[in-house]
């Protein structure tokens, strides 16, 4: 396996550290004039998403992890594992299991492009689009007069994602959702 | 006198910490080149040629230095003046610096006090187990092997005191350790041979390096045997040694005192800039 030694440190760079993938967040270089040269580098563990800070004296290097993201379309679960296939045509599939699926979860819909780390060639991570689209399966009606209010309800989506929604939102309506904080946006037009 | 010399040379540096840049020239039957790290050897040539005191303005070049305060090439201002020891160099670049910026004038610390001070360990009686004890706040114990007792307090310079110096107001730091002279001169203080070496330091920033300058041929020769020795225990390839730098100091090197002074660094201060890329049009990504 390749391997990047301190002048090829940058973010975004994938790296092995104590065994687990990482992707380097920051690279801070740092010498004294004269002096022996060292990189402060800030990097997530990609197995735990813990950030780590750690020093490297100039020349050291790091392994490359075999990480790679790709879109990759959802196409069902078995209960056990989540199954996700290539979108360059080329039908291969990969199972998911529920940590790398972790919280995005709730955001699943059948057939909607994902994007899917895989490290060593397994689904690491799985991460949803910024937003998403989905039916309201569940809510309790509105009542009428109280939209200038701006009050607010919970309603569940088909994924069984539970959102707060505008009060005049009703069952069968499809919504714009932010997964990144889990908001709603806006209704979507059906067509 | 301003003066200009070589940016490309045919002798690089024996510095175990510095990297040039080869170049790849062919002509006059000669093969290869370094980009300059700095033009001192070229100005010490003048100087002993009898130039009197000398300045010039110059593209330098580091091999593997970038970052938010380096780029590989750099613009220096370096001089020299003959009949000055260290003290009245410093006198002259906080003239110009802090006359320019506008701060205060320098304090004048010891590199043996501030390392007291701010990394807690002293750099002339702690043993090298010490050191790397102390130095176990950032590195790993196996990374340690190796660094040896400059590179430990290279590392607690620029993590545990750097970010402190020069806050409220400029400071210098002299009195270095023999082992970190380069190419100034050595003499004994409170008991220890310390080199007569200076930096400046403002709100963190290294600004400049100067010396009262070496002007011994066979103490110089056997430092740069000294690096080509460390580069060899470390791996790190041997650099020839510049046979016509030496031969200007057999000359007769008057004494002088020398400084080099980063120029973007300095505009980096007086504009706030918190980044080398925010002075340089070009910095090396685009270049």
């Amino acid at each position: 396996m390749a391997s990047y030694s301190t002048n090829e440190f940058r973010g975004g760079l994938k790296v092995l550290l104590d065994g687990d993938p990482c992707i380097i967040l920051e690279n801070e270089f740092v010498k004294p004039g004269k002096g022996q040269a060292f990189n402060r580098v800030k990097l997530r563990n990609l197995m735990t998403n813990r950030v780590w800070e750690r020093t490297f004296k100039s020349g050291e290097s790091l392994e490359a992890a075999d990480v790679i993201e790709q879109d990759m379309e959802y196409l069902y679960t078995d209960g056990e594992f989540w199954h996700f296939m290539k979108t360059d045509g080329s039908f291969e599939q990969y199972p998911a299991d529920a940590k790398a699926v972790g919280d995005t979860v709730k955001w699943l819909k059948e057939q909607d492009v994902y994007t899917v780390t895989l490290y060593n060639g397994a689904p690491l991570t799985v991460s949803p689009p910024n937003f998403v689209e989905l039916e309201v399966v569940d809510t309790d009606p509105g009542m009428k007069g109280d939209t200038a209010q701006g009050g607010s309800k919970p309603a569940t989506l088909s994924t069984g994602a539970v959102v707060n929604v505008p009060l005049f939102i009703t069952i069968g309506e499809v919504l714009k959702v932010d997964t990144r904080t889990g908001e709603y946006v806006s209704r979507v037009k059906s067509s | 006198m301003e003066v200009e010399t070589p940016v490309l040379g045919r002798c690089g540096v024996t510095d175990v910490n510095l990297d040039g840049i080869p170049a790849q020239v062919s002509a006059s039957g000669i093969e290869g080149g370094w980009l300059q790290t700095s033009p001192e050897y070229h100005m010490k040539r003048l100087l002993a040629a009898g130039s009197g005191p000398i300045y010039q303005v110059s593209k330098v070049f580091r091999n593997g230095e970038r970052g938010r305060r380096h780029n590989p090439e750099f613009s220096m201002l370096e001089w020299y003046r003959p009949g000055f020891d260290d003290r009245e160099l410093m006198t002259e670049v906080s003239d110009l610096v802090c006359g320019w910026l506008g701060c205060e004038r320098p304090e004048v610390l010891y590199y043996r006090d501030a390392v007291k001070t701010w990394a807690h360990v002293d750099p002339f009686e702690s043993t090298e187990r010490e050191l790397m004890r102390r130095c176990e706040e950032w590195l790993e114990p196996e990374q340690l092997a190796g660094l040896g007792r400059d590179g430990c307090l290279d590392l607690l310079m620029s993590f545990a005191v750097e970010p402190n110096l020069g806050i409220d107001r400029p400071v210098f730091i002299t009195g270095y350790p023999a082992s970190q002279a380069s190419l100034a001169r050595v003499s004994e203080h409170q008991g220890y041979p310390v080199a007569h070496r200076f930096e400046l330091y403002v709100r963190g920033l290294e600004l400049c390096n100067g010396y009262w300058e070496l002007t011994d041929p066979i103490e110089q020769r056997r430092r740069f045997e000294a690096d080509n020795h460390q580069r060899r225990l470390s791996g790190e390839p041997e650099m020839p040694i510049d046979d016509a730098f030496l031969a200007a100091l057999e000359q007769g090197l008057p004494d002088c005192a020398g400084v080099a002074l980063g120029l973007d660094r300095l505009l980096m201060l007086k504009l706030g800039a918190e980044d080398i890329s925010e002075v340089l049009a070009f910095p090396f990504e685009r270049a």
